[in-house]
């Protein structure tokens, strides 16, 4: 009882953050801003609803792909996130005029 | 113009609110599934519109994401352990694809 309680307020929390998440990617003004609202999506919208579903089924063999999953997740979506980032900064998407600084643009032209 | 956005946002909301949520037909677990295609409806948005090609790639990232906790919320209402799988096959893809799609952004081969 307090199991299935503790999964459904999980699963709850993992879809407000997906909701709030794609409500992000489609309000925000730039392409890195709209990466930071869709990771959101991730850590807590996609693994809350996987954590909750584990927390409802125990350790049977649901639970266990279930725990595949968040590992998975949880591995490889910075990686795409972080290399899409940075394929835009270099083929010069530019940043919304309202941000204030730019780091990876000092570093490159501190360097020639 | 933007108050016409508004107006559109607001009357898909409160439909979308009326039919599934104040409609009460016994099950509310299975109606949960809805805000998350809901949430792939804005992400669709951001697909077709996107200014520039890294808005598009990020898009198609998340919406793998989204549709990892859709099908395990699936498996969880149907109790059936396989659409969990076609979940992490969709994981593994969404990551090959994106990691593809930003070195195709950026100018260099795939074997580079």
């Amino acid at each position: 009882m307090i199991r299935e309680t503790i999964g459904m307020a999980l699963i709850l929390i993992g879809i407000t953050f997906d909701f709030l998440g794609a409500l992000g990617l489609l309000r925000l003004p730039d392409v890195y801003n709209r990466l930071q609202a869709a990771t959101k999506c991730v850590t807590f919208g996609s693994a809350g609803i996987l954590l909750g579903i584990f927390f409802i089924q125990g350790f049977n063999n649901f639970g266990f792909k279930v725990l595949l999953g968040i590992v998975f997740i949880f591995l490889t979506s910075p990686v795409a996130a972080h290399t899409i980032a940075r394929a835009a900064h270099r083929t010069g998407v530019k940043l919304t005029p309202e941000s204030v600084v730019d780091k990876y643009q000092e570093d490159k032209e501190l360097k020639e | 113009m933007k108050t016409v956005r508004w107006l559109i946002g607001l009357v898909l909301i409160g439909a979308f609110m009326y039919g599934n949520f104040f409609i009460y037909d016994g099950h509310i677990d299975f109606k949960l599934i809805n805000v998350l295609l809901f949430s792939a409806l804005f992400i669709l948005f951001r697909v077709i519109g996107g200014p520039t090609a890294a808005d598009r790639i990020i898009a198609v990232d998340i919406l793998g994401v989204l549709i990892i906790g859709l099908l395990a919320l699936l498996g969880m209402y149907y109790n059936q352990s396989f659409f969990m799988d076609v979940g992490l096959i969709w994981a593994l893809l969404s990551f090959v694809a994106s990691l593809a799609f930003a070195k195709i952004l950026e100018g260099r081969s795939l074997d580079d």
